[in-house]
Parts: structure tokens; C-alpha cells; sequence
């Protein structure tokens, strides 16, 4: 088998708009997976509804497209009644963590042993770039067109604090690292989080001084600060600077978990 | 294996009822007067390799019950009318996978918070229409605690076999009375049908029903709440798709009337018909032994899709008397099928109709002329 047979020939070419990161974590995903040796038939993809939530599709694995934030609700359904599958959710900031944010905490507090890759691209991109819980102070969207004046999520901080065993953070740029990070979440038991920030030239970049993908990309390099790093910096006394945020794994711990026991 | 006769409630029963159907999953959230049937499955699940899950709302029941038929499981869960309203995102989800799911809806006095511990019937229309868009379910209705296992496990049935949710709308009393149940250990089961090789996940049969593709059975199949094409792939810019694929789903179920007919009719001669269905059955049927042979009536056990050919066998009917815990809501589908002078004797509140008020209601079917007359009881 070859990282190919994992992508739904027939769906393609895909909704992308030209830009888009989603492809690229979609593809980290169908690395990861080909890497650990999965078999398609014991592979289940889950979404919600938005532009991340289209990437199950294009898979050729079994792919439940749900209703808008509930997706982890209906992958909860499938893991415990088939636990040997592996169910991965593709979600995105809208779908996850606002009219799904409660299903998110509580499958994060079950520790459910299901593999969430959330797409972060700051906006509701599918409707046309309205804000998100995710959306940076400040930001212009369609609904916030004198600027975002509520504080993002941190939603790697809330799946920590809410109980999942592995949290991790990167960016579309950093497909290395992601792969590896989603091949890790796949492998830890219980409920593994990732969030990949990701670019939206279309709705986010174009009302943000931010067209090109390649601004995207040098911001992504440019602001991700590495973990480690971090945690130095922090040690030494000094914060993280404004505009910065940390990306590496964030949290890997082996709490009890659900929907890892095979029954008889 | 032999059947054990017990005395329970009705929602212990529809929990055994369950069970006994092979139903393997249960995930729910607590609600009065549904909560004993999630506590029996928490207590039994367990046992039997099954799951129980109390999830965080009644949003999420709903979505990991069609989670969990995907993965290949008889799946049920159980609420009243404020966990109803918030299933009705993934129940038209599930419609419009035709996801095979069984949900116990107990009813309770509305709107809103309305009397959690007291009967009603006034969910009715929402179980037929409470969901977007156009799409047709089954709905059963039981008046015993007997019927509360029997109809249980016909909802799992039909489920399976028109792949589609079926409700089950009891109501307070019938949930919560206690009655000798015979439960059987040995019940019919009639499978959903699985995909077979080279059929396409959304391609009807020629009964207009689906293959299922089980999740992790290699068929590696696409599911979307989108309009979808025969493959199951989103296809929402075609009318044409579209207009075929609602109407092959509805379908599938108004062109299966006649099978889907569930009814107890009495006196078909008579010229003064009961027409009830679920808690008010009980009340005509002991005006039926006071009275014998004075009225007809009519006991549906399926309530959708309404058994409308059955009012033919009313030869000689003057009135139809519709007694219902809401506002004369069956009463209104009723009326779309016959021209007889309708008599509606809807009662809220909680407490079962007597007897004497429907006399009161039969004394207003006397003179009544208009199309649907309300008898104020």
C-alpha cells in the first residue's frame, strides 16, 4: 500500500481555494497514517462542518461528515462500540471550539482515545470570514469589521486543562514536525489534541494585510516559538513577546483513558 | 431461554425491550420522566459487552448514537420534550443518512421546562416534522408497560429495515405506571441489510432502501449530511439530484404504508369512532367495556406514518372522537384524510382522561357539523 491509496481519487481535485493550508495538514494526517502502518479499512475519519471538516472526504477510508461542532460527539459513538479503530476528527477553530466546545472539553475530560487535529485558520472560512473564538484581538472580519474585541481561546491550554493525555501545537508550515506530532497523538492512548495553525489567504489574509500565502508562512516561521524555548525564556523571567506563540508538544501524560478496552 | 414475567415500569421495560433487540449501545442524558430507562442501561450495559455513555447534552447522545450505528451497533437513546428539541439538529442528520437509531422520547407537559413529572402527548408533530427540510420517520406509541418492551423492540426492527431513527413517544404515565410485562428472551430480529460487493452506499434497492456499509467492514465508504450522490459523495448543486434523493427517502416510507400500519380496530360498524393512541387508549378502551358495543375505536400503535387507509373500514362512521394529551395535534393529520365531522377532546395538564369526559365528548359528536369541533372538558 501507498500514501496514494489513502486519498479518495475520485473526490479529487479538492474545495481548497488556491493558498489554502488544509491540503498540506491534510496530508501530514495521510503521512502520519501510512507511516504508523494503518490499514484503511481500520481507519475512521470524523468532522463537523467548514472548510477542515471537507478534508475526510477526500480520504479513502471510512469518513463520517457530521454537523456542525459535533463531530468528537459522533466519533465518541464509534470508537467505544469499535475501539480497535482508529478515529481521527478534523475539525477547525469555529467547528471545535465554539458550538462545539462543550463536546470538545468533555471528550478531553473522558480522555476518549481519539486523534483531534483541529485546522486553526482564525476565521470561519466556509461562510465567508466571520470571527471565530480563535479570531486575534483586533483582527477584521465580516463580523468584527472594526476589529475583534474579545480574546481568543487558547485551545491547546483548555484541552491541557481539560484533561487530554497528549497536546500538541504547530503550523502548516512545520510539516515535519506535524506529521510527527499527529504520528505521536495517533500512538498515544487516550484523547491526543492537535492544533495546527494554518493559513486562510481568502477570508483571514485579505482583509489583514495578509494576501499572500508567503506572509502567512514567514509569520508561521517568524512567531512560532519553540517549547523549549519557551520554557527557558520563561525560567529566565522573560514572556513570551506579543504576537508570539509557543508550538511543540505542550502535554503528553498517560491518565486513564476510555475507549481503549476491547471487549469480548 | 424462557420469558420472565416481571412487574416494572414502562421505562424499565423499554430498557429490557432494548436489550432484548440486541440494542448494544445507549448514550443519554438525564431528564425526567425518561431518566430510569438511562439508569437501567447504565446497570445492565455493562454486563452484556455493551456501552453505556452519559454524554455532556442531549446534542451529543444524539450524534454518538448515529456514531455508533456507523460502527455497527443497535443504538438507542431517551429523553422528553426539552432533550427532544435539542436532537432535532442530528435527527434530521440522521434522516438524511438514513442512520438506523432508535429514540425514546417521555413525554412531559410544554412547552419549554413546562411539568417534568406529568403526562403529555404533546410532542406528536415535532416527532414528524421537529427537524429542517423535508424527510418522513416512523413513530410508534405504546399504552402498557407490555408495549413498552413489545414496541421497543419493533422500533429496533423497523429501524434496521427502512434505515431510518423511529421514535418511540410514550408519555409520563406510561413510562412511570407499573404492570406485569412478559419480557422475551427470544424476539424477532430483523437485521439491517449490509452493503454487498460493488453496491454503491446510496443506491437504492427496489424497495428504495440502502445497503449499509458498517464502518470498519471494508467498505471505506463516504457519509455527509450534504445532498449526496448515489456514492455517497456531496453532489449540491443539481435540482434534479437533490428533488430524487428527498423524495426516494421520503419514499421509502409513505409507499410503506400498508407494512408500516400497526392498529387495533373494535366495532368498525359503529357510527361513533375513538380514534387514540399511547395513554388516552387505556381510558376508551375501559368506556368500551363499560359500554360495549356502543363505539368504535381505532389504537394506533404506529402513529407515523398516520394509517390513513385503515378509516375506510368505518363504513357506517358519523364522528371521529380524537382524545389526546396536547391540543388536537393527531387530530389535524386526521382530518387530511377523512370528511366525518372530527371531535377533539384534548386535555393538558397530566391527569389522564376519564371516562366520564369522554361521554361529554360523545354527546358533542351528537350535534357536531363542523369539520373539527373542540369539546372543553
Amino acid at each position: 500500500m501507498t500514501l496514494e491509496d489513502w486519498y479518495r481519487q475520485d473526490r479529487l481535485p479538492h474545495i481548497y481555494c488556491a493558498g489554502c493550508g488544509n491540503g498540506t495538514i491534510l496530508n501530514c494526517t495521510l503521512r502520519a497514517v501510512d507511516k504508523l502502518g494503518y490499514k484503511i479499512e481500520e481507519t475512521t475519519f470524523v468532522s463537523g462542518i467548514g472548510c477542515s471538516s471537507r478534508a475526510g472526504g477526500y480520504t479513502s477510508a471510512d469518513s463520517l461528515h457530521t454537523t456542525h461542532g459535533r463531530a468528537i460527539a459522533f466519533a465518541t459513538g464509534v470508537k467505544l462500540v469499535k475501539p480497535k479503530q482508529h478515529v481521527i476528527v478534523f475539525t477547525g477553530d469555529g467547528d471545535c471550539s465554539a458550538i462545539g466546545g462543550n463536546h470538545f472539553i468533555h471528550a478531553c475530560r473522558r480522555n476518549i482515545d481519539i486523534t483531534v487535529i483541529c485546522m486553526n485558520n482564525n476565521i470561519y472560512g466556509m461562510t465567508g470570514g466571520q470571527g471565530s473564538p480563535c479570531t486575534p484581538c483586533g483582527a477584521i472580519t465580516t463580523t468584527t469589521p472594526y476589529g475583534m474585541k474579545e480574546q481568543p481561546f487558547d485551545l491547546c491550554n483548555l484541552a491541557i486543562a481539560a484533561g487530554a493525555n497528549y497536546v500538541a501545537r504547530w503550523t502548516s508550515f512545520h510539516v515535519k514536525e506535524l506529521t510527527e506530532a499527529i504520528v505521536k497523538g495517533l500512538d498515544v492512548p487516550g484523547f491526543s489534541f492537535i492544533e495546527v495553525a494554518t493559513q486562510c489567504p481568502t477570508s483571514f489574509g485579505s482583509k489583514n494585510k495578509m494576501k499572500q500565502v508567503t506572509q502567512f508562512i514567514d509569520m508561521f516561521k517568524n512567531s512560532a516559538v519553540l517549547k523549549v524555548k519557551a520554557d527557558r525564556d520563561a525560567a529566565a523571567g522573560k514572556p513570551l513577546e506579543k504576537g508570539k506563540f509557543v508550538v511543540g508538544e505542550l502535554m503528553l501524560r498517560n491518565n486513564p483513558t476510555l475507549g481503549t478496552e476491547v471487549k469480548q | 431461554m424462557t420469558d420472565k414475567t416481571e412487574f416494572y415500569n414502562g421505562n424499565t421495560a423499554c430498557a429490557e425491550g432494548a436489550i432484548a433487540a440486541g440494542c448494544r449501545f445507549f448514550a443519554g442524558y438525564p431528564i425526567t420522566p425518561s431518566t430510569e430507562i438511562a439508569e437501567r442501561m447504565a446497570l445492565r450495559m455493562p454486563k452484556i459487552n455493551g456501552n453505556f455513555i452519559q454524554m455532556e447534552d442531549e446534542l451529543a447522545s444524539m450524534a454518538a448514537i448515529i456514531g455508533a450505528s456507523w460502527a455497527g451497533a443497535r443504538s438507542m437513546t431517551a429523553t422528553s420534550g426539552p432533550g427532544f428539541s435539542l436532537m432535532m439538529e442530528n435527527i434530521g442528520y440522521a434522516a438524511m443518512t438514513e442512520t438506523p437509531c432508535v429514540v425514546v422520547n417521555v413525554q412531559r407537559g410544554g412547552p419549554s421546562t413546562g411539568q417534568p413529572t406529568m403526562a403529555a402527548q404533546g410532542d406528536m408533530l415535532q416527532a414528524r416534522y421537529g427537524s429542517h427540510g423535508d424527510y418522513s420517520i416512523i413513530a410508534l406509541a405504546p399504552s402498557s408497560v407490555q408495549e413498552m418492551f413489545d414496541l421497543t423492540v419493533k422500533a429496533f426492527n423497523l429501524a434496521d429495515k427502512f434505515r431510518t431513527p423511529v421514535f418511540l413517544m410514550a408519555d409520563e404515565t406510561i413510562g412511570h405506571m407499573r404492570e406485569k410485562v412478559t419480557l422475551h428472551e427470544n424476539v424477532e430480529i430483523i437485521p439491517r441489510r449490509e452493503l454487498t460487493e460493488g453496491e454503491l452506499p446510496c443506491a437504492p434497492d427496489e424497495n428504495g432502501i440502502c445497503g449499509f456499509g458498517t464502518f470498519g467492514n471494508g467498505h471505506n465508504i463516504h457519509i455527509t449530511g450534504l445532498t449526496h450522490n448515489e456514492k455517497g459523495y456531496p453532489a449540491t448543486d443539481s435540482a434534479e439530484l437533490h428533488e430524487r434523493m428527498v423524495r426516494r427517502q421520503v419514499d421509502k416510507i409513505e409507499k410503506h404504508r400498508a407494512e408500516l400500519t400497526d392498529v387495533d380496530i373494535i366495532n368498525p360498524d359503529a357510527e361513533t369512532v375513538f380514534v387514540s393512541y399511547g395513554a388516552p387508549t387505556r381510558t376508551v378502551r375501559q368506556l368500551m367495556a363499560d359500554m360495549p358495543d356502543k363505539f368504535g375505536h381505532m389504537n394506533m400503535r404506529i402513529v407515523w406514518p398516520f394509517p390513513d387507509a385503515e378509516l375506510e373500514k368505518f363504513k357506517n362512521v358519523k364522528t371521529f372522537i380524537v382524545p389526546e394529551m396536547n391540543l388536537g395535534q393527531m387530530a389535524k393529520e386526521l382530518r387530511q384524510y377523512t370528511n366525518v365531522p372530527i371531535v377533539t377532546a384534548a386535555k393538558l395538564g397530566g391527569a389522564l382522561h376519564t371516562t366520564e369526559e369522554l361521554l361529554k365528548a360523545v354527546s358533542a359528536a351528537e350535534t357536531a357539523k363542523k369539520p373539527v369541533t373542540e369539546v372543553r372538558l
